[in-house]
Parts: C-alpha cells; sequence; structure tokens
C-alpha cells in the first residue's frame, strides 16, 4: 500500500484550559481533494493552524509523504511543501501582484531583486492558474476580490506545494469567480496537488472533494468518500448534540411592528435584507460566520454605510442614522467584539456601564462622583455582576461578567430595541443562563430584542422567531417552533430545497 | 500570451501608472505652488534677490541637513515607525564632532566616530522598538531627551569654539557657493549621491521590499518569512547613521560645536516625508518625494525670512503648508480608488 500524502494521527492542541483538540486524525492522498468539515468552532482553524506551523500541537503525530512534519516556523512549512490560503486575504495591499506572489522569496542576486526573474516566476505561478493576464505591476489594492485571491493562491503556489491548504475560498467570491476558482482547483488537483479544503458549503465539498472528513468539538467524527448519499450522515454528525442546557422561557406575548427592514444594502454585505421586529418579539438571526450577520446590524446601526434599501422605526424613515441617533430613538446594539469595540478595557465598570447615557449622575455637564456610583452599584446588584466594586477595572472581571456590563449599558439606556451581536459568546454556562433571563424579561416589558447567534439551541430556545442568513441575505424568517437544527443548518449552508 | 481580457486589464495597469506619476508628480506641485506664492508677494528688488542662481545654491545647502534627515526618515516611516530624536542626535553628533577637533584628532577619526555615534543611538532605538516591542513614537521620544542631555554633557553646556586653523577643513563640506562660478557646497553632491543609492535600495534591493511590507501588513510579511524585527533594527540603525551624517553636515556649516542646534528638526524632517507622499500609516513613500519635501521646507523659510516676515509668520505658514500638503494627498488618495 502507498504512503498518503499527509497523515494526521490523534492531535492535540490546548489554549489554557480550553481543549481546542481533542483527537484529530485525518489522511490525504496525492492528487485528492479532501473537503474538511465542521461547524464554527469545532477546531478546523486550529488544525490548520498546526499544519502552517502557526501553532505547534500539544500530541499526536503528523507525517508528510511518509517522514515527520513538525515545522517550527510557517517559512519552514512553506519550504517543507505545505501552504497556506487563509479566509481573510493576507496580501501586503500597497505592494505590487509579483511583489505579492514572491514575497519572502525573491530571486536575488547579492541582495538586489532580480527583476526579470521574479517576474518569470510570478508569471509561472499565475500560469498555473491560467491567470498570466492579471497585471503583474498594479499594486494588489487595485484589484478585484477575486483577482487578490488568485494573486494569493499564486503566491501559495511558488516553490510547488504539495499539500494546499483552502479556508473557505469562496466566502467573498461571486458565482462566476467561485465557478473559475473550481476549475483552478481541479487544475492542481490533476497536477498532483493535494488539496484540503475546508467549507461550509457541502455543495461545493460535494463538486470538488473525493473524500471528507467531520470535525466537531476537535474530535474527528466521521470520514469517508464525498458522495451524494453521505450528505444525509454527515448532516447528523454535524449537528449531534443534545439540547442539555435548560432555556428559562419568561412569558411574553407579541405586539404591533416596531422596526421595518427593506431590502437593505451594505457595502459587500448584507446584499439584501428584509425583516420586521414586532414589539416584544426575540427575533433570532442565524447563519455560518461570513454569511453578514454582523455586517447587517452594523449597517442597519450607521456603523457601516448602508448603500440601499429603506429603514423604518414606528412608521418613520430612518435611512442612515448615526448610532448617536440610533440612541436617541432608544435602539442600542451590543457588538461581538466585545474586548475592542464592545467595552473600554482600563476603565471601570462605572464607566463602561453608563457612557451612553450620564445624564441622571450629571449636574450641569460635571459628574457627580457619589451618584454615578450608586447607580452603577445598583445595575451590578440586578446584573448580578461580581465584582469589587462600581470602580474596579473591567479588565479584572471574567467574560460573563464583563458582558452583563455591556448588556447594563443598554439596560440603563433604557433601550426598547436591542440588537445582540453573539451576546452569549466565549462566557460561562451561568453567566448565558443569566442573559437568558434577562432577554426574556425584556421581551415580557414589551422591548423588542434582536438575537444574532452561532450556536443553535440557544436560537431555539430563547427566540420567537428565526432568520436564517446565507451570504448576505435573510433566506427564510418563520417561527421558531418551526425550525429544527437540521433545519437551520441545511438553509444556512444553502442546503435546503429552495 | 494573449487572451481576451488583455484590454480591460491594460486599462488597469495605464490607470495605476498614470495614477503612480499624479502621486510623484504631488510634491512638485506643492514646491511650485510654494515658488509662485513667492513669485507673487514678494516686492520687485527681493523677488530679483530670491531667484538669483545664487541664492538658489545658497537654498541647497540649506537643505542639506534636512535631505538627509529626511533619507533616513522616509525609510523609518515606510517602515510604519517614527523617530522623534533626529534633532538631539544631530546635535549630539555635531558637537561631538567639534570636541574631537578640537582635541586634535584626525577629520578622518572624526567623520568615523560621528557616523558610529549615529549608528549606535539608531541600533538602541532599534533594539527596543523591535526586540521590546515598545511604540517608536515613544521610545524616541525618550532616546529625544538622552541624547539632547549627553549633547549639554558632552559640551560642558556652552559653545565649543575650534581653533580658527581647522575651520576651513572642517567648513568645506558645507562651503558657501561660488557667487559667480560652479562652486557648490560637496555636502550637496554628498545628499544627491546618497538619495540615489537609497532609492535605489528601497525599490530595487531585497531588503527595500522588506520595508515596505512590513509598513504594509506586518503580519503578512512575517507570515511570508520575512525577519520583521531584524529589518527594523536595520531600519533604525542605518537611518541613525544618516542623522550623523546629518550631524556632520550641521557642523561643517556652524564651523562650531552647539549644544542648543537642531532642536525641532525632526519636525521639519518628518514635514518633509510627508509633503514628499509618504503615509504615516506606513507603507508609502519615496526619496524623491522626501528630498522635494526637503527643498520645499528650505525654500519656505528662505523665502519668509528674505521678505523679513518675523519668525511667528513663517511658523504659521509653513504650519499651513503642511497641512495642505497632507489634505492633497488625502484627496489624490480618494480620487485614486474610484
Amino acid at each position: 500500500m502507498s504512503v498518503p500524502r499527509l497523515r494526521i494521527t490523534k492531535v492535540k492542541k490546548c489554549f489554557g484550559a480550553t481543549q481546542a483538540l481533542r483527537d484529530v486524525s485525518l489522511v490525504v492522498g496525492s492528487g485528492e481533494v479532501h473537503a474538511l468539515i465542521g461547524e464554527n468552532g469545532a477546531g478546523k482553524s486550529t488544525l490548520m493552524k498546526i499544519l502552517s506551523a502557526a501553532h505547534s500541537a500539544d500530541g499526536g503525530e503528523i507525517q508528510l509523504d511518509g517522514q515527520v512534519f513538525a515545522p517550527a516556523t510557517p517559512l519552514e512549512a512553506r519550504s517543507a511543501g505545505v501552504a497556506m490560503i487563509y479566509q481573510e486575504l493576507s496580501l501586503v495591499p500597497h505592494l505590487s501582484v509579483e511583489e505579492n506572489i514572491l514575497l519572502g522569496r525573491e530571486p536575488q542576486r547579492l541582495g538586489w531583486i532580480d527583476r526579470s526573474e521574479r517576474r518569470r516566476l510570478a508569471l509561472a505561478a499565475l500560469a498555473k492558474l491560467n491567470q498570466q493576464h492579471l497585471p503583474l505591476k498594479v499594486p494588489v489594492n487595485q484589484l478585484s476580490l477575486a483577482q487578490q485571491q488568485m494573486v494569493e493562491i499564486a503566491r501559495a503556489l511558488v516553490g510547488s506545494p504539495r499539500v494546499l491548504i483552502m479556508d473557505e475560498p469562496t466566502s467573498s467570491l461571486t458565482q462566476v469567480d467561485t465557478k473559475n476558482l473550481f476549475e483552478v482547483i481541479l487544475r492542481l488537483r490533476d497536477s498532483g496537488v493535494s488539496i484540503i479544503y475546508i467549507s461550509h458549503f457541502l455543495e461545493e465539498c460535494l463538486e470538488l472533494a473525493s473524500h471528507y472528513t467531520v470535525l466537531r468539538d476537535g474530535e474527528s467524527v466521521g470520514m469517508g468518500r464525498m458522495t451524494r448519499e453521505a450528505l444525509p450522515g454527515i448532516m447528523r454528525l454535524l449537528v449531534g448534540r443534545e439540547l442539555s442546557e435548560v432555556y428559562p422561557r419568561v412569558p411574553h406575548s407579541v405586539g404591533a411592528t416596531l422596526l421595518e427592514v427593506t431590502q437593505l444594502r451594505g457595502v459587500l454585505k448584507p446584499r439584501n435584507v428584509s425583516f420586521q421586529l414586532r414589539a416584544g418579539e426575540i427575533l433570532g438571526i442565524a447563519g455560518i460566520i461570513g454569511a453578514g450577520r454582523t455586517e447587517t446590524l452594523r449597517a442597519l446601526f450607521g456603523l457601516d454605510p448602508q448603500i440601499g434599501g429603506e429603514v423604518k422605526l414606528r412608521g418613520s424613515s430612518c435611512n442612515r442614522a448615526t448610532p448617536r441617533a440610533w440612541l436617541q430613538k432608544r435602539v442600542g446594539y451590543l457588538s461581538e467584539n466585545r474586548k475592542e469595540e464592545g467595552l473600554m478595557l482600563g476603565r471601570s465598570i462605572s464607566d463602561n456601564l453608563l457612557l451612553s447615557n450620564l445624564h441622571p449622575c450629571a449636574t450641569g455637564g460635571f459628574i457627580n462622583r457619589r451618584r454615578q456610583d450608586r447607580l452603577a452599584s445598583s445595575w451590578m446588584s440586578t446584573l448580578g455582576v461580581k465584582a469589587r466594586n462600581s470602580a474596579q477595572n473591567i479588565s479584572d472581571l471574567s467574560g460573563g461578567n464583563q458582558q452583563k456590563v455591556a448588556l447594563g449599558r443598554l439596560l440603563h439606556h433604557d433601550a426598547e430595541i436591542l440588537l445582540l451581536d453573539e451576546p452569549t459568546r466565549g462566557i460561562d454556562v451561568g453567566s448565558k443562563a443569566q442573559i437568558y433571563q434577562i432577554i426574556g424579561q425584556l421581551a415580557a416589558a414589551g422591548k423588542s430584542v434582536i438575537f444574532i447567534s452561532s450556536y443553535l439551541p440557544e436560537l431555539l430556545g430563547v427566540c420567537d422567531t428565526i432568520g436564517v442568513m446565507c451570504r448576505g441575505t435573510i433566506r427564510t424568517i418563520r417561527p421558531a417552533p418551526e425550525w429544527t437544527e437540521h433545519s437551520i443548518i441545511a438553509t444556512a449552508i444553502g442546503q435546503d430545497e429552495n | 500570451m494573449k487572451t481576451e481580457h488583455q484590454p480591460i486589464l491594460d486599462e488597469q495597469t495605464r490607470r495605476v501608472n498614470l495614477q503612480q506619476v499624479i502621486n510623484l508628480l504631488g510634491p512638485f506641485l506643492i514646491l511650485a505652488f510654494v515658488v509662485m506664492f513667492f513669485a507673487i508677494i514678494m516686492p520687485g528688488e527681493v523677488a530679483d534677490t530670491f531667484f538669483s542662481a545664487y541664492n538658489f545654491k545658497l537654498i541647497l545647502t540649506q537643505t542639506v541637513v534636512v535631505a538627509i534627515g529626511s533619507i533616513g526618515m522616509t525609510m523609518i516611516i515606510v517602515s510604519g515607525g517614527i523617530d522623534l530624536s533626529v534633532g538631539s542626535v544631530v546635535a549630539l553628533t555635531s558637537v561631538l564632532g567639534a570636541v574631537l577637533i578640537k582635541s586634535g584628532s584626525s577629520m578622518g577619526m572624526m567623520i568615523l566616530a560621528v557616523l558610529a555615534t549615529g549608528g549606535l543611538i539608531g541600533l538602541l532605538n532599534g533594539v527596543i522598538i523591535s526586540v521590546f516591542r515598545m511604540t517608536p513614537f515613544i521610545v524616541t521620544l525618550g532616546m529625544l531627551g538622552i541624547a539632547r542631555g549627553l549633547t549639554k554633557r558632552l559640551a560642558d553646556n556652552q559653545t565649543v569654539n575650534l581653533p580658527d586653523i581647522a575651520l576651513p577643513s572642517v567648513g568645506l563640506l558645507m562651503a558657501d557657493p561660488d557667487p559667480n562660478g560652479y562652486f557648490v557646497a560637496p555636502g550637496i553632491a554628498v545628499v544627491i549621491d546618497l538619495a540615489i543609492i537609497m532609492a535605489l535600495v528601497l525599490n530595487h534591493s531585497v531588503f527595500g521590499r522588506y520595508i515596505f511590507a512590513i509598513g504594509s501588513n506586518e503580519a503578512t510579511a512575517r507570515l511570508c518569512g520575512v525577519r520583521t524585527r531584524l529589518v527594523k533594527l536595520s531600519v533604525y540603525t542605518l537611518s541613525g547613521v544618516f542623522f550623523g551624517l546629518a550631524g556632520l553636515m550641521q557642523f561643517s556649516r556652524l564651523r562650531q560645536g552647539d549644544p542648543s542646534t537642531a532642536l525641532g528638526i525632526e519636525l521639519d524632517i518628518i514635514a518633509a516625508v510627508v509633503i514628499g507622499g509618504a503615509s504615516l500609516n506606513g507603507g508609502t513613500g519615496s526619496i524623491l518625494g522626501s528630498m522635494i519635501g526637503a527643498l520645499t521646507m528650505a525654500v519656505l523659510r528662505s523665502g519668509s525670512t528674505q521678505i523679513d516676515w518675523p519668525n511667528y509668520v513663517q511658523e504659521i505658514i509653513i504650519g499651513t503648508v503642511i497641512i495642505l500638503a497632507v489634505g492633497l494627498d488625502k484627496w489624490r488618495q480618494s480620487r485614486g480608488r474610484q
């Protein structure tokens, strides 16, 4: 029996207390396109970072053509023949196409770049992709996304890699560009390159890959030949967990329409999003990473430009309103990026809680310290924030307590509509349950919530209505009881029968 | 090989080429604007002196220190950094030169010591910035104080005067031009040679590519195997040598060691680089642009002096031109993206 191109055996990886990879095994033959499938957070990225030497494994073994493969630096991984194409394009924006393709391996004579040789090598790499018409001297920030992707692939092809890893390469491409990319992938496969293709879109995997491996919670839970018959089994493996957490339901009823969004369009995403939000409604938005969920809220809230569409609040038009204007209309937004955007790390709990509405504790423009502390302390006990006092630095708190403070800011602002982007990401189970409780109480008080989450059980457990996004649009909106995890995933990856 | 895409992409290349020409033209436009401004505003007899060949040669001589400084600064700014310690380094090295000559050392030894001192301070900056990962702004701000303090200690807080016999050889590099003949200060030739060499290094060497790559996207550069720390360290060290050379020129021009010289010159240098089209975010900039920027600064200073404007008017006008130049650059970039 011949030696496989790449053999990964029982690889493990921990980050502190979190076990990102428990037990992953994967075998890829030469000239094979291998689909790596898994939900957000299943460990795909960690595995790929180990292969490209951005991380090192804690246990297990990786063999490349029968030799042990343990690169210490990204450069070593590349020289050994493993090249990676990242989901977010990683080009140097100001350098030209040919400079990007040869970056780090410039042909040189005594430190001076051999320009004609560089040109020849860049052209040779582009020719493998049938893209030799790309303008070599143009800075890459002048190219379209699809062109940039070709440059990125060309860079990976310099030095003839044996294994090429592609992470969600189609997430920002149009259909035509995707088709071209597929031709390129198949051409590379036929020339003997092994390709690990990471994608949420099973249809794509079916078109390209001959084999698959499914990752779930850091383990490889299934592998086999990629055929249409294998799809139902893969879907089962993807979902495969029990509704273990309990979602406290606060009884509430849904009233008249408050917010009406019609064909909302942003710069790239969202492409076309329409929905209605009623008083006392919890509207969940599901979708894979890159579907445009965050971008929808950002364009709605005026953080990113709104290019087209219509936004109405209580029947009056609110197109292109600024965040300040939305806050004045008592609409609040909770960022998914707690550390960089959601909170002022380094400032106190009370500063973070009260920033958007300082009037209750200010007189004539000056903040009354005692009133501020009293106000913040009362919110802290309402929210169950565990801390010494309201003057404590927010960065000392656990993720769960930080998130309660961030959510508390919207409560203190007395927002009527709360736009919550991944409010439970990266926090402990107890805090999650408290946040579900708060959301339920808000709805019972007649307030409306939009709840973005990648964790389906909580959406199904908490929301009244769920909309599923796919490639920049909301594909389907239905009452939550009419959804199952299976049908949400199928819609999110474009596998529903629409 | 021809494909059906060819015409569109040729168009793309042509547009980018055109934009590059416009970018390069930008600094020249600003210089032309400044010259025209003086031509209009100056009374006749002042204009006659200002627009004479002799005065042009004088302005070139006055450009030398800032121009050499901005060659080093261009490298640093392109790599995404900044260096605020230039003025102090220029003062330290020029005073060091004076002290050495006074104590009887040879010209050759003095030049070597001056360049080495500049390089050493640059190396120190580079190590702190790249190895200990501290912000260039803060590190070089600290170095600004340290080097100035050392200068005052070295000069005993007073001007270091040279014996008369040493003056001609010290002053040769920055000698006044011949009013009638072709003689210009040798320092100008040094600037031109250095600018040409460094422009080649930035555009044609692997080292130069890495400087641009780090300034444009450091994470990607590291991912592509660029030794980002080593490159940054080299950038600061090499620039330090240039700042030492600028100090040598300053010493030659003053023909004495003045511990309070070159105060705030780093701001003129940064302004020259920015007028020359560099972005303080890194990734863009050119030596030619910075040279034109340095010349613009010298013309502004010289013109204001000759009109006999008080110092404060000079400062206001120079400040305005810097803001206009950056504004023009922003506008150019937003046009380019459409």
